[in-house]
């Protein structure tokens, strides 16, 4: 689509935007593949429509504070990346395009200290705990609470597991043939700690050790996504220096993370610090990639035969096209039976801190997915991501179901001690 | 204002946010799938239920408002570009299946609904809807009448026109009808078929009655290289000469499997100059003896790989390949032209070789994908808008292939309409008298020219401003 962005006022970032408006030629075909239009059916929150308001805005046509409901309503899932056949970078527009608009806008005194309470908070294990301990005490004064808070209190979990915090290195067990770090998120850390120590025992059962480098933090990758560039750039500047540079990849259990990390070189483009994100981003990987590529020794047998609906995770199967690699991890455990979820390309709603902001689609999305999940009748929900976990457990219960639902990682480690996977 | 006691008796009647009237609202729907044509409208509505439809189209005629219909703005001519001081209705949500009965293979639809949408819904029965655009997955049916929409299977099946068994409409004044029903006989006029490629000159599908075929129970999936378009043109003629009735039939330029190669990885041959996708359909012991058939006649046109679809999901490749080209062209070039002329079968070898001549002759890339069982071709003439004249040149070019197409004996347009982008071509196409019937035709319906405006009818109409008495005006649009 023909365009009149100011790309050189506008910097590197300016360039990867008016690129992917470049590369788009209006023909629709991703509308159907956006959860958004698929719910409110209207242009302005399609992928299309939105690269049109965003490219409207930067050329100075519409202003930044027209467009902006439309772009936050964007869950960032980048369904619509996977369906467009001209390879639309909508990542690399919307990202900039949100730290751009982040710059001026005006929010609301409310909304503005919701948003400052996840941004202190949430990349922060030690502060986000405390809040989550917080959190369950305001819930008393729920109704007392302006609206704008309410979404965040309802997302906390009843209690925080207990978990030992991880060594700073794991050895393998036999013969040692990789060796990686682990980033280990900052609220998965806190929410469901196991995540991380599975992810350390199948790694190291199969012969890879494991550096957990004490000092790291937060990857960055919400702030990223919600506009927040400087402290995203903040916090990867962080993890830059602390991760290894001697391992073999740097492994994330966290869909969010991975594709946020694949960002870092667009976010530091043209900065001094551009070609330790490039070589840092370039070991980035999937666990379930990595055990996948790695090759991985068969579990023993499940004690009985489970139906097993793997959930496609927006942020591993569009944001970094991976959707073979963890399926074919789940089926290597025998007596497991994966089972396709109807409409599995559709955003469950968690997207990040979407749920927080935009609660009513957010919920939609959420029960449109429980529904298609308990369709195919599973014993067992496997996601790879925290935040998707989260998201489904909230809607499979609300349709008043107890499956559990379970990291990939969660149930080739269980596999292998033997343990069953029909309890959370 | 006439335009605006419509837009105050809408608001009185239509919730805000269905009613769109904002100007970020409304920017997004300033395009169809043609962007070098924007136009914003008054308001677009979101029509909710049939009645909300009809209300407007009453409201429009009443107020003599100009409106525009639309599904999902993926016509590449134009079609459902805005008129500034009309409203559009988007259809889009109006997507309800009212009936479907898999024993008389029959669907009852709203116009919104996504042609895939039609399929999946009837493939637990066995069934789907022939008409496949390769804008399946977001087109709506509603648009496919509009244009009398063909697609890659089109070669054995028709075109929506033989699919569509009855319509609800709302003409222009906003009388209801009903045409045809969910017989295949029908006795008069076929006033259903009159309606269906009509471009929306003829007001507004509520309810579609659809023919639903029984899914073939086996595919064949071939792809042969050509070392030129020319051979690839002669070796369709060759399977039709052989008394095969292929599926479908399309052939891809090298621009075109570059594009598509890089969107989809569809394992299409790259260093080929041409490449034929030829695909059999049906009972299984049919399509077997067909195939070896084929083979034959593919291996004695002078093609260089051959290659069969193996499985499912190689054949699924192939085609979402080859659907997604028009768009993967968006790798090659900023901005395109999608054409859309027929030729007579016959000439597809000329038409090629003569379409690779211009694009020599204006220096301007021309990449080719189409439906070469049709002759209907699809040049995509690629250009970079932001040098300045160059729209300009590829819209002359575009025209000389057009012109190329009708003294071939062909047509101006296959499947995706006149609507504003060829209009200017209908005097090449058609006598001042023919020019003259339709517009009266036309006129006979909607004598305010309200419904899609200035679409498809060449300058020179009757054309209505809100309020005023009928006058003859010249439009040099
Ligand atoms: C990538 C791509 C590939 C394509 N491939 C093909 C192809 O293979 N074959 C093909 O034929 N076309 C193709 N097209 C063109 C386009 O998809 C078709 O013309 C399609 O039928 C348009 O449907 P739509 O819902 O997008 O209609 P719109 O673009 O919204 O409208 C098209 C026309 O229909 C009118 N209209 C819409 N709804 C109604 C209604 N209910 N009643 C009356 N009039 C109505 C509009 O006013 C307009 O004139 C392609 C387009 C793209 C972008
Ligand atoms: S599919 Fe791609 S090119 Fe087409 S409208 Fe969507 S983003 Fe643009
Ligand atoms: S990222 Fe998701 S929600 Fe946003 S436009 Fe793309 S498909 Fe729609």
């Amino acid at each position: 689509m023909q365009h009149a962005i100011p790309v050189v006022e506008l910097g590197p970032q300016g360039l990867a935007m008016a690129k992917a408006v470049d590369s788009c030629v209006h023909c629709g075909l991703c509308l159907a593949a956006c959860p958004t239009y698929k719910t409110l059916g209207e242009e302005m929150d399609s992928p299309r429509g939105r690269i049109f308001l965003m490219k409207e805005a930067l050329e100075g046509s519409l202003t930044t504070e027209e467009v902006l409901p439309y772009v936050d309503r964007c869950l960032g899932c980048m369904a619509c990346v996977t369906a467009c056949p001209s390879g639309v970078a909508y990542g690399d527009l919307l990202a900039p395009f949100r730290a751009h608009a982040e710059k001026t806008r005006h929010r609301p005194v409310m909304e503005a200290a919701a948003r400052l309470l996840v941004r202190t908070t949430m990349p922060y294990p030690r502060r986000f705990r405390s809040a989550v301990r917080l959190g369950k005490l305001a819930r008393v004064a729920r109704p007392l609470l302006p609206p704008a808070l309410r979404p965040m209190l309802d997302m906390l979990p009843d209690s925080l597991p207990a978990s030992a915090p991880l060594p700073e290195r794991i050895d393998t067990q036999g013969q040692r043939r990789a060796r990686v770090a682990l980033l280990t998120g900052c609220v998965q850390n806190v929410l469901a700690p196991e995540i991380n120590w599975a992810t350390a025992r199948v790694l190291a059962r199969n012969g890879v050790e494991v550096v957990i480098p004490r000092s790291q933090g937060c990857c960055g990758s919400l702030s990223l996504h919600t506009g927040e560039a400087d402290q995203a750039r903040d916090l990867a500047r962080h993890n830059l220096r602390v991760f290894p540079h001697d391992v073999d990849a740097i492994i994330t259990n966290a869909a969010g993370c991975g594709s946020g990390m694949h960002e870092y070189p667009l976010l530091f483009a043209g900065q001094p610090d551009e070609d330790a994100a490039q070589v840092f981003a370039h070991k980035v990987m999937d666990i379930s990639v990595f055990l996948y590529q790695l090759g991985i020794e068969t579990p023993p047998p499940l004690p009985q035969p489970v139906r097993v609906a793997y959930h496609d995770a927006c942020h591993l199967a569009h944001a970094q096209r991976i959707t073979a690699e963890p399926r074919s991890l789940l089926v290597t455990v025998p007596n497991l039976t994966l089972v396709e979820i109807p409409e599995g390309d559709l955003c469950c709603g968690s997207a990040g801190t979407y749920n927080l902001e935009q609660p009513d689609t957010a919920r939609q999305l959420g029960e449109r997915k429980a529904h298609n999940i308990l369709a195919v009748e599973p014993q067992v929900i496997a996601a790879g991501n925290i935040g998707c976990i989260m998201q489904i457990r909230k809607h499979i219960r609300g349709q008043s179901q107890a499956l559990p639902i379970l990291h990939t990682i969660t149930i080739l480690d269980r596999a292998y001690a033997g343990l069953p996977l029909l309890s959370e | 204002m006439a335009l605006e006691t419509l837009i105050s008796e809408l608001t009185a009647r239509i919730p805000p946010e269905r009613l769109l009237q904002q100007r970020p609202q409304l920017a997004p729907y300033e395009s169809d799938a043609l962007t070098s044509l924007r136009a914003r409208p008054r308001a677009v509505l979101l029509a909710g239920t049939q009645e909300e439809v009809i209300d407007a189209v009453r409201l429009c005629h009443a107020h003599r408002v100009p409106f525009v219909a639309r599904g999902s703005g993926t016509s590449l001519s134009g079609g459902s570009l805005p008129i500034e001081d009309g409203i559009v209705i988007a259809l889009n949500r109006l997507n309800r299946i009212i009936a479907l009965d898999p024993r008389q293979r029959l669907a009852v639809v709203e116009p919104g609904i996504i042609n895939l949408d039609v399929s999946r819904a009837a493939a637990p029965h066995g069934l789907y809807y022939a008409p496949d655009p390769s804008s399946q997955p977001i087109c709506t049916i509603g648009g496919n009448v509009a244009f009398n929409s063909g697609g890659a299977h089109c070669l054995k099946y028709g075109m929506t026109a033989n699919h569509v068994l009855g319509i609800k409409a709302v003409l222009p004044d906003g009388e209801v009808v009903q045409l045809g029903g969910a017989s295949l006989e029908t006795s008069g006029p076929d006033l259903t078929g009159f309606f269906v490629g009509s471009e929306g000159l003829f007001g507004v599908a509520l309810e579609i009655t659809l023919r639903l075929l029984p899914k073939p129970e086996a595919y064949r999936t071939i792809l042969a290289s050509y070392d030129s378009l020319a051979a690839a043109g002669q070796a369709v003629s060759d399977v039709v000469a052989a008394g095969l009735l292929p599926g479908a039939m399309e052939i891809m330029d090298r621009l075109a499997i570059e594009a598509a190669e890089a969107s989809v990885n569809a394992g299409y041959p790259r260093d080929a100059a041409a490449l034929l996708i030829v695909e059999l359909e049906g009972e299984a012991v049919e399509v077997d003896a067909e195939f070896a058939h084929l083979r034959r006649v593919i291996e004695r046109s002078g093609a260089g790989e051959i290659r069969v679809a193996a499985d499912e999901a190689e054949r699924a490749r192939i085609w979402k390949g080859r659907k997604g080209a028009f768009s993967a062209v968006g790798r090659l070039s900023p901005n395109y032209i999608v054409q859309d002329g027929v030729v007579p079968r016959s000439k597809l070898g000329e038409a090629l070789q003569r379409i690779e001549a211009l694009s020599a002759a204006h220096g301007t890339r021309v990449a080719n994908v189409f439906h070469a069982g049709d002759g209907n071709l699809h040049p995509l003439i690629l250009y970079d808008g932001r040098v300045p004249g160059a729209l300009e040149r590829a819209e002359d070019l575009a025209g000389e292939i057009i012109h190329m197409c009708i003294e071939l004996g062909g047509s101006i347009t296959g499947e995706h309409g006149v609507g504003m982008e060829k209009r200017r071509h209908m005097p090449a196409m058609f006598s001042p008298d023919d020019l003259a019937l339709m517009s009266s035709v036309r006129r006979a319906v909607d004598p305010l020219e309200l419904a899609n405006r200035g679409k498809m009818l060449p300058a020179g109409q009757t054309q209505v401003t809100a309020g005023q008495h009928e006058q003859a005006v010249t439009d040099h649009g």
